[in-house]
């Protein structure tokens, strides 16, 4: 499915991840696998340090405190929002939705648009495509884009697939109206079928929480997890990665009429260092043009780990300057997606901790 | 150069890679077992073992590998 907006724009993007790191030499005893072997897939996948809140720490905590921020200091007004999109995996409640829960934390005014988008790896994709749909309303001119996910919450600490990678994060993306009529181009595909592939076996409707699906299991592979836990087939996810990705940014591209060549950045999600480097090389673009840092600084955040890259790679530079930037998310669902915009000058771009 | 066999020993230790046609259906290597490997075949053999490739047929045993390498490395 393809989309196209013109004068929209990204006006700020603020990533926020809790202060507490962790790294993954001393978490490595939690595994059950040799040491040795642990640390020759530290190598090769990127897992170094990890940010995770501490305690129960939710989704609306990480939200409300990146919005007093760009309150605070002045990136928005309070009132100036007109749409909240709350993009998340790890909502506060099944009901009412995060979005409402932060509107009222803050005392956002009541007219205004609150949405939660259940959505993961994919989820600044399809935020971004919220929001730009949203600004087609002549009431809207300013949406807030919250990513944000605590999912460490959810992964079994004895689970070294997933555990070591996992991060929480949250992030605010100001997107509103723009003189500039600058085509933004995107793409989306969507795979139910393949759903298992990646999914908290318990604690919805389907199969409630309870002792029995809170016991740890042995996956075969020697990873401890329980039904409540996030379970990820690794194998299954990579090669949906690796055969799905690129040919949906070659068809974004032929859309816009620009080759792999005139794109500044490939500003993926972050899975881990090995699988964007392989992306890459199937792409035949760069490392450098596709930065895959963010795994060994902070984790896996799902959907925030986009404006993390941006944060974490490209703050100064969007400050003063323009990028032209291929985005693309991929993961659960399955959901794959690209963009291709410019990036920048951003009116605000930084990277904070929650304490 | 190491040999293949030498890699996959330096990487699951307890067990004879000679002894088995299955590697990953026989438990000796699981997915992340396989992202080292290609790792370290990547580096050994200097070759570039494509994402698409990474799949398990192709890691199932020793002639599989061999025949990934042949195959990755005829690649331009």
């Amino acid at each position: 499915m393809n989309f196209s907006f013109s004068h929209r724009r990204i006006s700020g993007v603020l990533a926020v991840v809790p202060a507490n790191e962790r790294s993954f030499v001393d978490e490595m005893s939690n595994f059950n696998f040799p040491p040795a072997r642990s640390l020759k897939l530290k190598q090769v996948m990127g897992y170094d340090k990890h940010r995770i809140v501490e305690g129960p720490v939710c989704a609306s905590d990480l939200g409300c405190f990146a919005l007093e921020y760009a309150f605070g200091h002045g990136f928005v007004g309070r009132n100036q929002i007109d749409a909240l999109l709350v993009v998340t995996q790890s909502p506060d409640y099944f009901m009412p939705p995060t979005s409402s829960v932060i509107q009222g934390r803050l005392g956002l005014k009541q007219d205004l648009f609150c949405m939660d988008i259940n959505q993961g790896c994919a989820g600044f994709l399809i935020g971004l495509l919220e929001a730009f749909l949203l600004l087609g309303q002549d009431s809207v001119s300013k949406v807030a884009l919250l990513n944000v996910d605590v999912l460490s919450r959810k992964v079994s600490p004895r689970d070294r697939n997933s555990y070591p990678l996992i991060g929480d994060a949250a992030s605010l993306t100001l997107v509103e109206r723009s003189e500039d009529p600058t085509p933004i181009h995107a793409n989306l595909k969507m795979d139910g079928a393949a759903r298992e592939a990646l999914m908290i076996p318990a604690g919805g409707f389907r199969l409630p929480s309870t002792p029995e699906t809170a016991v740890l299991e042995d996956d075969g592979e020697n990873n401890l997890r329980a039904k409540d836990h996030l379970r990820m087939d690794g194998s299954a996810i990579f090669n949906f990665v690796q055969v799905e990705v690129p040919p949906l940014v070659e068809d974004l591209l032929r859309t816009a009429g620009a080759s792999a060549g005139d794109v500044d950045y490939f500003l993926f999600h972050q899975p881990n260092r090995f699988m964007l480097q392989k992306l890459a090389e199937r792409m035949q673009v760069p490392y450098e043009k596709m930065p895959s840092n963010v795994v060994e600084h902070y984790g896996n955040s799902s959907g925030v780990t986009i404006p993390l890259v941006i944060a974490h790679n490209l703050r100064e530079r969007l400050l003063r300057d323009s990028v032209r930037a291929c985005l693309a998310g991929f993961g659960v669902g399955l959901t794959w997606s690209s963009m291709l915009l410019r990036l920048g000058p951003l009116e605000f771009c930084e990277l904070i901790e929650f304490p | 150069m190491k040999t293949v066999l030498e890699i996959l020993s330096g990487i699951r230790l307890e067990f004879d890679f000679t002894a088995s046609d299955s590697f990953i259906r026989d438990g000796m290597l699981d997915s992340y077992d396989v992202m080292t490997l290609v790792a370290e075949l990547e580096q050994s053999y200097g070759v570039t073992i494509a994402g698409v490739d990474i799949v398990p047929e192709n890691f199932c045993n020793l002639a599989a590998i061999q025949n990934l390498l042949s195959k990755s490395a005829a690649k331009p």
